[in-house]
């Protein structure tokens, strides 16, 4: 498979996958980001690192068009994303794990696996997905919440796995999850990313996010703050520990 | 054997016929209700004059057009369906960010304007509506008469029940289904056209009323107070069984139409306000219904 650093067909000249400009996003009357820049390349996992409240649910859902309003400029492989619905940036190829996982209770977890249509060639095929995750097969005809929080995460990233997205969204998958289960989406990240998929990880534990990035942003106050290379993250923990406080 | 319980047979059965049929007309309304109320979270009380609707759109296709009770049966849900996909269109979604009582006086008000219009036009009267020659007669049971047609009505009834759970439980457009009644916005998400599929789902919902319409056309006269009269019983099967559950409205409706009527057997003075009995006692019993999830 692509070794990750593949440009993807129709990226920018540039050669972000994602471009994200002065992006500014409200709910209802509450005005949440004020200017986000970011970009992300083909086959990088980059992080989206902040305190709560900073932003970064809001992030993601903006690019999904899921917020009340949205200003500025998000471009996905060369295409505008500002005044799109929700489903059609889906069909761009984009694949979003939300941070409640959003597993549905009324089906049962092949139904919630097979749920998201598949929007392009490429994705995993079933079998793949059974071994990168073997529980959620010996578990297929359970009702999808009856899972645990570890195979509910493990099944929210599975069936965005299938649809041939090339860039993921995943929202803090670690957590409030056992550190062993971390370590096994850690390497289930690693894994998606040898075979070229482009993920923006947001995350509270840097710990874990230095284990699975290329790059980091910091996020406050509904602005992206700082950027640091994973390779430099030594070099900066001070100043990492400042933003997020611990 | 002429008496159970001292009950002359034929009567019993006679009631209890009667009580299955009118359950078949409780189960195939309150399920059109149910999916759309899961679905679009709004009550829709035109639902009665949608159901009158299928039963004159049968009549006119009859004597207008003359098409008869067979093409009614595929063409009418699908006219009225159509209404119906237009009224969402045009009005309904406008509501879905507002409370719910604005639902439910838009979908009142037009109920009462249709039913207006068409006593207007049709007078309160009634028209007759022939049985199908291929439904007309009937089968002796030994133990009954059953006349072909409500036989028909019953079994038909049935087989909709079945098939529209089928579909919602079973096939991936009702995976979709049930997944957009819990979180609508992530199905879009993952690329569902979702306001597309609210739309067509009400026309869903419509073209049941009205299919249950024009099985009613050869049963009851075909008048504009038809569906007003039946839809205040469905309401009470749909709070009894539980708002949004499907399986709870096909069970409650044939049950509580049986209840009804061997409840005009035993108690004939009770009948018409047994099922309004049960829904108090069931809302103070079990608020979210029998089978509603609280
Ligand atoms: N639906 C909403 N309506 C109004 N305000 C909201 C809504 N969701 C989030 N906010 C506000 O927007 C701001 C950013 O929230 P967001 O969820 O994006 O933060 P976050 O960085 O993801 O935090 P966390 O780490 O706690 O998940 C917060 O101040 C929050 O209160
Ligand atoms: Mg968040």
């Amino acid at each position: 498979m692509a070794d990750g650093m593949v440009r993807a067909p129709g990226a920018d000249v540039t050669g972000e996958l994602l471009a994200v400009r002065r992006l500014e996003a409200w709910y209802g009357e509450s005005h949440v980001l004020h200017g986000v820049d970011l970009d992300i390349r083909p086959g990088e996992v980059v992080t989206l690192l902040g305190r709560n409240g900073a932003g970064k649910t809001t992030t993601l859902r903006a690019v999904m068009g899921l917020v009340g309003r949205r200003a500025g400029s998000i471009r996905y492989a060369g295409r505008e994303l500002i005044g799109v619905r929700p489903d059609v940036i889906a069909r761009a190829g984009i694949g979003y794990c939300p941070e409640e996982r959003g597993i549905f209770a009324s089906l049962d977890v092949t139904e919630n696996l097979m749920l998201p249509p598949v929007v392009r060639p490429g994705g995993l095929s079933i079998a793949e997905i059974h071994d990168l995750f073997p529980n959620l097969k010996e578990r297929a005809g359970s009702q999808g919440t009856k899972l645990s929080g570890g195979e509910q995460q493990m099944l929210a990233i599975a069936r965005i796995l299938r649809t041939g997205a090339k860039l993921l969204l995943l929202d803090e998958p670690s957590e409030g999850l056992a550190p062993v289960i971390v370590q096994q989406i850690g390497r289930m990240i690693r894994e998606i990313k040898a075979r070229g998929f482009t993920v923006l990880l947001v995350e509270q534990n840097f710990r874990f996010a230095q284990t699975v990035a290329d790059r980091h942003y910091v996020m406050e106050h509904g602005r992206i703050v700082d950027m640091v290379a994973n390779a430099e993250l030594a070099s900066s923990l001070d100043r990492l520990h400042q933003y997020l406080g611990v | 054997m002429d008496e159970i319980f001292g009950i002359p047979a034929p009567l019993l059965f006679g009631q209890l016929l009667l009580g299955l049929i009118n359950g078949a007309f409780y189960a195939m309304l309150s399920l059109g209700l149910a999916v759309i109320f899961g679905l679009l979270n709004i009550i829709n009380f035109t639902h009665g004059a949608q159901f009158m609707m299928g039963a004159f759109a049968a009549w006119m296709l009859l004597n207008w057009v003359g098409l008869n009770y067979w093409v009614a049966l595929i063409l009418v849900p699908i006219i009225i369906g159509a209404t119906g996909v237009l009224m969402e269109w045009l009005m309904i979604r406008r509501l879905y960010k507002l409370d719910h009582l604005y639902g439910l006086l838009l979908t009142f008000g037009i109920g009462l304007i249709v039913e207006g219009l068409f006593r207007n036009e049709f007078g309160s009267s009634g028209l007759p509506y022939q049985i199908p020659p291929q439904l007309s007669g009937a089968w002796d049971l030994g133990f009954m008469f059953l006349p072909v047609y409500r036989g028909w009505v019953v079994a038909f009834a049935l087989v909709i029940c079945l098939a529209t759970w089928i579909v919602i439980e079973k096939t991936r457009l009702g995976a979709y289904l049930r997944a957009a009644t819990e979180n609508a916005s992530l199905v879009q998400a993952f690329g569902i056209n979702v306001p597309r599929m609210v739309t067509l789902t009400y026309g869903a919902g419509v073209g049941l009323a009205a299919l249950a319409g024009v099985l009613a056309a050869p049963i009851y006269s075909v008048n504009p107070q038809m569906g007003s009269n039946l839809i205040i019983v469905v309401f009470a099967v749909v709070v009894i069984g539980g708002m949004g559950s499907i399986l709870g409205s096909v069970i409650t409706g044939f049950g509580l139409g049986v209840v009804e009527g061997l409840t005009k057997v035993f108690w004939p003075e009770a009948s018409a306000t047994v099922i309004f009995v049960i829904m108090a006692i069931v809302l103070l019993a079990r608020p979210a219904g029998l089978f509603g999830r609280a």
